[in-house]
């Protein structure tokens, strides 16, 4: 159980960073829009990155 | 899932801005290959230049349909594009520029953003505007931050491009206070986020403290687990708990007891005991409650604190009703300048449709002024030479020239600012039925553990400092502090779905104590613009030939009258039009000369005399042709549909309902009369209004007051309870309570209906908290109570009070209305002609 000694305080270090790293986060604005990530995610801009034999003929979709 | 579902494009709706596409127009371009059709050349602009730049993906993601532009055609305006050039200006600029290793960095507010994709369009947009290194543009606050090389594209340019793509760009100075709330957020999320890790992390150990308890453990294992303990926990005290002991030290010094007090004792009491417990190795440790218990607390309040700045998010309110720029006269020449290096005396040219932009005395020519901004009237009012005009108002029909008498905090609209800030500070403060209870919470948890030590020291004083502490954790007021927070962020929550928006804590309290609910006229109890209401025709001419051709007319003018007629579609077409000040309009139709206006003016265009004035009140408008008189038109303002419902529901709650407004005309008692409001007040000054509402206050009334003017302020500021309309301007929606986000002044009932429950709710949790309490009160004094259990019952009584708020997710049904309300009155005539 003496390991518990090394872990405990590596645990600290690991909360004092996700700490530091919230605290990054929360200053450079990361936290200001909580709306639009979760919508951009959705919006297919990768169309040049489809394989052309995998491509849905355009009369299938849009409608 | 693709959103191109959502939005119902039907062809004869423009595929842009969904509105309807008027027959005979030709405005189509290729949007993901398929022909669309536009209503406009400034949509088909802005769908071509989306289109061009590779990003008519746009398209399919939105959820809504986009804003109709501000541009008219391909090429923005060159008054447009001369006003935009202005923000090239280095003086301009350095308020809010700011020069970093990147390149420069500005905050600019957009408007007419209406979905998540708007987000997606500008920010590929302005991303691939050369020089622009970065572009984040944030859909909750509308605000775009963009970093750029301003020696490849001047400033001006990047706002031209936003324009394009069909939306209004504006740079963001934020003011003090916007500045404050926004370093308030970030405080809050950080001393949120301390709180999250640091109880989980503490928790975690104290799950092995707990089941050593109850196994065995070594004792160097407990002292170590109780010193990592230690070292999570202090932050979380130190830095997360810091506005509570603040609040509750400015508390005691003003002697007015809250449940800071409490909750700071509760928390410094046990960590503080803890600390000393670890450092001597005795007693117990609380460290995982204490840092529960804060992070509890700080959620609710974080909560609160994101509705309060929901609404505050344009920005500099005030200003946005004044233009930024401003054509000074200079030896006779026209000179375009930023409105804020205006002085008294400078001359000024104010062009018709252009907003005036400080107070000034006109000195040539003569117009009519659309004051409706400040004072709620909707028709505008003739100004001639050397009458005085207020800056904020809008110049509507012909070009005047005025001289600046008063510039800055001078102005009428800044006394108006002055009188709203005057009013908060003498707000009647809402009586918090928390903090009473938190008072004598204190006092009596105070008295008990005195007494609990005291009595313990006499039989047992080894014990008695532990089974003191004991008694004031397991007394701490977990429950009874999150009584009141859960059962507010539940209700309004519920009430933000349903479209009344809350900003302040005490709303939903002051929303349920209410006696009096008082409503402005313009804007709040009716539809605050000009509808056409009736037709009578003259001559053989039908109706609807009628309305063609005064549409036609009054296609041509921006006067509030004329827009009443835009609705109507107008197929004919009218050439050599003239407006007549005041008057009215004349135009040739079909090779007809025909007028429109007040009936002396219109009767002079034919032989016959003008026909006697209708018995109904309004505003008549004759249309003559060369051959005589064709129809009468009455306009009037239109009762909101379910205002009459929406007040015989809230006198059947036993409410007060009044009216209170600055028109003086005939119109009022009319308006009162309809919808069963028997107490009115008219022709008040916003003083006045204030005056009126405070004497009600005096005498002990508890006021909601229902407004949406700049003139409406002052009293919304001074009421208890404050509701805005959501079309109200930006500055009566950040003072307000409250935002009727729909404008459906039904929801004003449902928030009544609910504001009661959530009053149950609360003092429900209220007592069962306080009954927990007293029973693990003696149980603790007696030193029966360990740490664990301690938590345990904390932990049940608070999840008891949260399930009970839970309730407050639905809207308490409307009891069924006493009386027979009877909306079709309301709008008679209107079937006939819409």
């Amino acid at each position: 159980m003496d390991i518990i000694f090394l872990l405990i305080p590596i645990a600290i270090i690991l909360a004092g960073c996700a700490i530091w790293g919230f605290f990054w986060c929360v200053n450079n604005g990361q936290y200001d829009d909580l709306e639009s990530p979760a919508h951009s995610i959705l919006f297919e801009d990768d169309e040049d990155l489809i394989p052309d034999d995998a491509k849905v003929a355009e009369s299938d979709k849009n409608d | 899932m693709t959103a191109s579902s959502t939005v119902q494009e039907q062809d004869d709706n423009c595929y842009h801005c969904g509105l309807s596409v008027p027959k005979g127009s030709d405005y189509q371009t290729i949007i993901n290959g398929k022909s669309r059709s536009m209503c406009c050349p400034g949509c088909l602009a802005v769908a071509q230049t989306i289109v061009d730049s590779g990003l008519d993906n746009y398209y399919k993601h939105r959820t809504d349909n986009a804003q109709a532009p501000e541009i008219r055609s391909e090429k923005l305006s060159d008054a447009l594009l001369l006003e935009l050039s202005l923000y090239d200006d280095d003086s301009v600029k350095q308020d809010f520029v700011r020069h970093t290793d990147e390149g420069d960095e500005a905050t600019l507010v957009i408007e007419g953003i209406t979905c998540a994709a708007c987000v997606w369009l500008l920010e590929n947009h302005i991303s691939g505007i050369s020089g622009v290194s970065k572009a984040n543009v944030n859909l909750t606050n509308h605000r775009a931050r963009i970093t750029w090389n301003s020696d490849v594209t001047p400033l001006s340019d990047l706002l031209a491009q936003i324009y394009r793509i069909g939306y209004q760009a504006h740079p963001y100075t934020p003011d003090k206070e916007e500045q404050l709330l926004e370093l308030e957020k970030k405080r809050a999320t950080r001393r949120l986020g301390v709180a999250g890790i640091g109880m989980m992390q503490t928790m975690m150990l104290a799950v092995a403290l707990y089941g050593g308890a109850l196994q065995g453990i070594e004792n160097q294992y407990v002292t170590f687990i109780r010193w990592a303990s230690m070292v999570i926990a202090t932050p979380v005290v130190l830095y997360s708990a810091k506005p509570f002991i603040i609040a509750a030290i400015r508390d005691i010094k003003t002697r007015h007891l809250t449940m800071d007090v409490p909750v700071s004792i509760a928390i410094y009491g046990a960590y503080f005991a803890s600390v000393w417990a670890t450092l001597t190795n005795s007693g117990e440790v609380y460290f995982d409650s204490v840092t529960m218990f804060s992070f509890f607390l700080l959620v609710g309040r974080y909560l609160e604190m994101i509705a309060r700045h929901r609404t505050g998010r344009a920005g500099n309110a005030l200003l946005n009703l004044l233009p930024a720029s401003a054509v000074k006269m200079i030896d006779g020449n026209e000179q375009l300048i930023p409105a804020k290096e205006l002085n008294t005396g400078d001359v000024v040219l104010i062009k018709p449709g252009h907003t005036i932009p400080a107070d000034g005395i006109i000195i040539s020519g003569s117009s009519s002024v659309d004051e409706s901004a400040l004072t709620g009237e909707y028709l505008p009012i003739r100004k001639e030479c050397e009458d005085k005009v207020v800056g904020g108002t809008i110049n509507v029909e012909n070009p005047i020239q005025i001289r600046i008498t008063e510039v800055g905090s001078e102005t009428q609209l800044s006394a108006i600012v002055r009188l709203l800030e005057r009013a908060q500070e003498e707000k009647p403060q809402a009586a918090q039925l928390a903090d009473k209870v938190a008072s004598y919470f204190v006092a009596a948890v105070l008295l008990t553990a005195c007494g609990v030590g005291f009595g313990w020291w006499i039989v047992e004083p080894a014990h008695a400092f532990w089974i003191t502490l004991s008694v004031l954790v397991v007394t701490c007021p977990c429950a009874l502090s999150l009584a009141t927070p859960t059962a507010l962020t539940a209700a309004t929550g519920t009430l933000r779905q349903n479209g009344l928006l809350i900003t302040r804590g005490h709303v939903l309290e002051s929303l349920a104590n209410a006696t009096h609910v008082i409503f402005d006229k313009t804007g709040t109890l009716t539809e605050g613009n000009l509808s056409l209401q009736e037709v009578i025709p003259l001559s053989s001419l039908d109706q609807d030939h009628c309305i063609q051709i005064a549409a036609a007319l009054e296609k041509h003018s921006e006067h509030p009258i004329a827009r009443a007629f835009h609705e109507q579609s107008a197929d004919k077409s009218a050439i050599d039009i003239q407006a007549e000040l005041g008057q009215g309009l004349q135009g040739k139709i079909d090779g007809t000369q025909f007028r429109i206006g007040k009936p002396e003016y219109a009767a002079k265009i034919s032989s016959a005399k003008a026909p006697p004035l209708p018995q109904v009140s309004g505003q008549w408008l004759l249309l003559c042709s060369e051959s005589g008189p064709l129809a009468w038109f009455r306009l009037n303002d239109q009762i909101r549909r379910e205002a009459a419902e929406a007040i015989s529901s809230l006198q059947n709650l036993g409410l007060k309902c009044e009216m209170l407004t600055g028109d003086n005309s005939s119109a009022v008692a009319e308006v009162a009369s309809k919808l069963g409001i028997s107490d009115c007040v008219s022709g008040v000054s916003p003083a006045e209004k204030l005056e009126y509402v405070n004497k009600l206050q005096a005498q002990g009334a508890q006021i909601i007051m229902v407004g949406d003017g700049i003139n409406d302020i002052p009293v919304l500021a001074g009421a208890q309870t404050s509701i805005a309309m959501g079309t109200a301007t930006d500055l009566a929606k950040t003072n307000a309570d409250g935002v009727l986000v729909q404008h459906d002044l039904l929801r004003l009932v449902d928030g009544v209906l609910l504001a009661r429950k959530t009053k149950s709710v609360i003092r429900q949790n209220l007592g069962w908290s306080l009954c927990y309490n007293l029973l693990a009160l003696p149980l603790a004094a007696f030193g029966f109570i360990a740490p664990y259990m301690a938590a345990l019952g904390m932990s049940a009584s608070s999840l008891v009070v949260v399930g009970n708020a839970m309730r407050l997710n639905r809207i308490p049904k409307n009891k069924p209305a006493a009386k027979p309300t009877n909306t079709a009155s309301t709008d008679l005539n209107t079937d006939s002609v819409v």
